[in-house]
């Protein structure tokens, strides 16, 4: 099949997919109010809007996941009503999806096989996907389980089931999302092939510098609603952004008289045995935090940040005391309660179910990390007065917007419980914050609000550690940058030294300083 | 017959009813439902398998009324668990109380009366060879059956396509129902052919162990069955060998009060869980990633439409 272009493509008057009035209900809730997008072939035609802004249930409605409540969907130019996946994969449509869609206990075939409609052998179909993946350049052994693969494998795995059905029309939701900068280059090369094999492309993505770099056309979405088409090279990404939001996103500013001051958090040669085997071994981590300072740790996700963040809050203890200094005092063998007594404070990365009790009221959550150090609890008694105030200070100094006073933590959007556990850490005042993925799958209004929150508090002294994905977010707030890959963690560079093509090589296991360090070992 | 040749005939039938029960859980635990409810569905199989064989005069009609009884029982699971989305540990709790409440009522006029057991398999010549002459080819069609059906179900998940598709959603219900498959359909039939074999596990007491019927008398295999599930780590190869542990240690039991061993009888009984306790503990030390059991079991799937 890949020898040949796909056949029946023209690049005739009809474009390959046209939606009409596409309108999907929930309830009384628009998921989608009458989008109308063409998608042609030879085209990479990006998908942008803000988390909830309706882009995920329209590629659902185009891959026959959902079906559309009104309006209808056109494939090359003749009425489409499909019954399900299947009948969009056997048209060609394919789709590689965000959060992906394998078995982790089956092996790399039997995942393919699952995405096909099974009308070859099984024998058949593996030498075929050997023979996709070796001419995209996406290597795979098609015998090993998914849970041993790392992230990137996992992605090409659905890239080469997709292709496995020689698709016409392409769909990728945030494919870049958990790669390093090179493995998203080399997804682009892949794409930009198939585009020329006179594919159509569907890219959702929130990243828009890559947008403007890799998109023919793109169609923003806000609030369920198509608020424009454009052509991306033609615009900034400032232009862009305002039209996902809606209006001008409030600038974050680091307040100008930042002074560094004493060391506050200390690592001395930090390493941890992982506790099951799916976690990653700390090895010799060391790294000094000063009052006032932000350090951003970057890396693909799965090389320990997990690990160094459980070290650090006291879910894991340390062997030896001296290897974590909080303030001044050897803390790798306290508690996570003695740790926020002498000062810290930690926002883990998962909001429900680490940050959060879902099923527990905002003043029952606040009262769990604040129970140590504040006046929520007197002679063993909770002071509900104290633990609501604290619910109220955090609600209005960072804009939390939830239905009543002290709702279920689960009730609130992403974005909104967000803000208030980085509330609720910050008012609690800490010399030292440790935070993961502060503003992830958090839409732009609340990231701008948290990462200027995380601003003003190392103005105010504190040093803050932020373990992030996103690197223009490490960018924009931290003073030096840090890279983990494989339990070791880099020597960090100054923010403004730390260019994407460097951090993408540490990203990727490359140590940039070790010709230097031999260097300075030979002299 | 010899003493040995008689405590392997004992075994072999009191093994069976666990491998029937077992391999129908194997297969619905492997599409991401636990159904604690194999107890009742037996039960109430055992019920209906008696009365439908002492009504007809037929083993195999009675056979049959056991499957039905057991589809019938994993139907209301099924209803429950998949259609309205109920917790399935509560569920199949629930629905072994039923069970056992159910068996009573139908099995009370058949209490007191007496059928002649499913016959044995008897082939001249091959059958009077000494010693493995009756256990190999004199069994009753239950046993050959229950082997059959393990056989069938390891080619079934490992070889045939839609064996795939219902290993993979009980692995991961979300990825399957994305790429068009639908889950609580796949799942129904895993619950349906689970409560027919624990129906006709249950319809093999009366039928070929003991030719009558009283309550409660599967005294407990059903919990032994999921037991040997769990045991057996979800590979149909090893509930055969657990299957056949687990009957033995039931009739050493016995035969360990007849000699006068002095270990009691509670911790006989007991061998079977703690077995399992030691395996699941073993697999999770052997095991270097990835999960034994189904990644789904026990979760509840609503699709979004």
């Amino acid at each position: 099949m890949l020898d040949s272009t796909p056949a029946e493509l023209d690049t005739g008057a009809a474009p390959l997919l046209r939606t009409v009035g596409l309108t999907k209900r929930y309830g009384s809730f628009l998921a989608n109010e009458a989008i109308d997008i063409d998608v042609w072939p030879m085209q990479i035609h990006a998908l942008l809007g803000e988390n909830g802004a309706g882009k995920s249930t329209l590629v659902k409605a185009i891959y026959g996941l959902i079906q559309p409540s009104e309006g209808e969907m056109r494939w090359q130019g003749e009425k489409m009503v499909l019954s399900g996946p299947s009948e969009a994969r056997s048209r060609g449509i394919g789709m590689v999806f965000q959060h992906f869609s394998l078995f982790d206990n089956l092996t790399v075939a039997e995942n393919v096989a699952l995405g096909l409609d099974g009308k070859e052998s099984f024998k058949d179909m593996s030498a075929r996907l050997e023979q996709v993946s070796r001419v995209y350049g996406l290597p795979l052994d098609p015998k090993r389980e998914v849970w041993q693969l790392s992230v990137g494998e996992r992605q090409r795995i659905e890239i080469v089931r997709a292709l496995m059905q020689n698709p016409k029309f392409l769909i990728l939701d945030e494919p870049t999302a958990v790669l390093t900068p090179q493995e998203a280059d080399q997804l682009f090369v892949v794409l930009n092939r198939l585009k020329a094999e006179g594919r159509a492309i569907l890219y959702i993505s929130h990243k828009l510098e890559e947008v403007k770099r890799l998109c023919d056309t793109a169609t923003i979405l806000r609030g369920g609603r198509k608020v424009s088409t454009c052509n991306p090279k033609a615009e900034t990404a400032a232009s862009l952004a305002r039209m996902m939001v809606g209006g001008e996103i409030k600038e974050v500013r680091a307040p100008a008289n930042r002074r560094t001051t004493i060391p506050r958090l200390v690592v001395n040669d930090l390493s941890l045995e992982p506790d099951d085997p799916h976690s990653v071994r700390l090895r010799n981590i060391s790294f000094e935090l000063k009052g006032g300072e932000i350090l951003g740790i970057a890396g693909v996700a799965g090389n320990g940040q997990d690990e160094l963040f459980a070290a650090l809050s006291g879910e894991r203890l340390a062997q030896d005391p001296s290897t974590i200094v909080i303030d001044g005092h050897a803390a790798g063998h306290l508690s996570i309660t003695q740790r926020r007594k002498l000062g810290a404070a930690f926002v883990p990365e998962e909001r429900l179910g680490h940050g959060t009790v879902p099923r527990m009221k905002l003043s029952e959550n606040a009262l769990l990390t604040g129970h140590a150090a504040s006046g929520m609890v007197l002679h063993g008694f909770v002071n509900t007065a104290a633990t609501l105030k604290t619910v109220d200070r955090a609600t209005e100094t960072f804009d939390v917007r939830k239905a009543k006073r002290d709702p279920e933590a689960a009730s609130l959007s992403g974005g909104n419980l967000q803000k208030f556990i980085v509330g609720r850490e910050i008012l609690r005042n800490p010399m030292v914050l440790v935070v993961s993925q502060p503003t992830w799958g958090v839409d732009a209004g609340a990231a701008a609000v948290i990462r200027q929150a995380l601003l003003d508090l190392a103005a105010a002294g504190a040093a803050l550690l932020v373990t992030s994905q996103d690197l223009d977010e490490l960018a924009e707030i931290t003073d030096r940058i840090a890279v983990m890959f494989h339990g070791h963690l880099s020597e960090p560079l100054p923010t403004a030294d730390a260019s994407r093509e460097k951090l993408g090589l540490l990203m990727g296991g490359s140590t940039l300083g070790q010709k230097e360090a031999a260097h300075a070992v030979g002299a | 017959m010899g003493l040995i040749e008689a405590i392997i005939l004992a075994v072999l039938a009191a093994s069976t009813p666990l491998l029937l029960a077992a391999t129908g859980e194997l297969v619905t635990e492997r599409s991401g439902v636990l159904n604690l409810g194999v107890e009742g569905m037996m039960i109430v199989g055992a019920a209906c398998g008696f009365g439908g064989a002492w009504l007809s005069g037929s083993v195999i009609i009675g056979a049959l009324c056991g499957i039905a009884a057991g589809v019938l029982m994993s139907l209301i699971f099924a209803l429950m668990t998949l259609g309205l989305a109920v917790n399935q540990v509560a569920t199949g709790l629930a629905l072994t109380i039923l069970g056992i409440g159910l068996s009573g009522l139908i099995g009370s006029r058949f209490v007191g009366e007496k059928i002649s057991l499913a016959p044995h398999l008897y082939i001249p010549g091959l059958t009077d060879i000494p010693l493995i002459g009756r256990i190999l080819f004199g069994e009753d069609a239950f046993v050959y059956l229950s082997l059959a059906l393990v056989a069938g179900v390891w080619f079934f998940l490992y070889k045939t396509r839609a064996g795939l598709i219902l290993r993979a959603a009980g692995d991961n219900h979300a990825s399957a129902h994305a790429l068009g498959y639908s889950v609580l359909r796949i799942r129904m039939f895993a619950v349906m052919f689970g409560g027919a074999c624990a129906g006709l596990a249950g319809a093999y007491l009366p039928l070929a162990y003991t030719p009558f019927f009283i309550p409660g008398m599967t005294a407990g295999r059903g919990w032994i069955a999921l037991a040997l599930v769990v045991f057996a780590s979800w590979l149909p190869g090893r509930l055969v060998i657990g299957a056949y542990l687990f009957g033995a240690v039931t009739i050493l039991q016995l035969h360990a009060q007849g000699w006068g061993v002095g270990i009691p009888s509670q911790l006989m009984s007991a061998l079977p869980y703690l077995a399992t306790v030691i395996v699941l503990v073993l697999i999770s030390r052997a095991r270097t990633g990835g999960s034994t059991a189904p990644a789904a079991l026990g979760t509840v799937f609503v699709p979004d439409r």
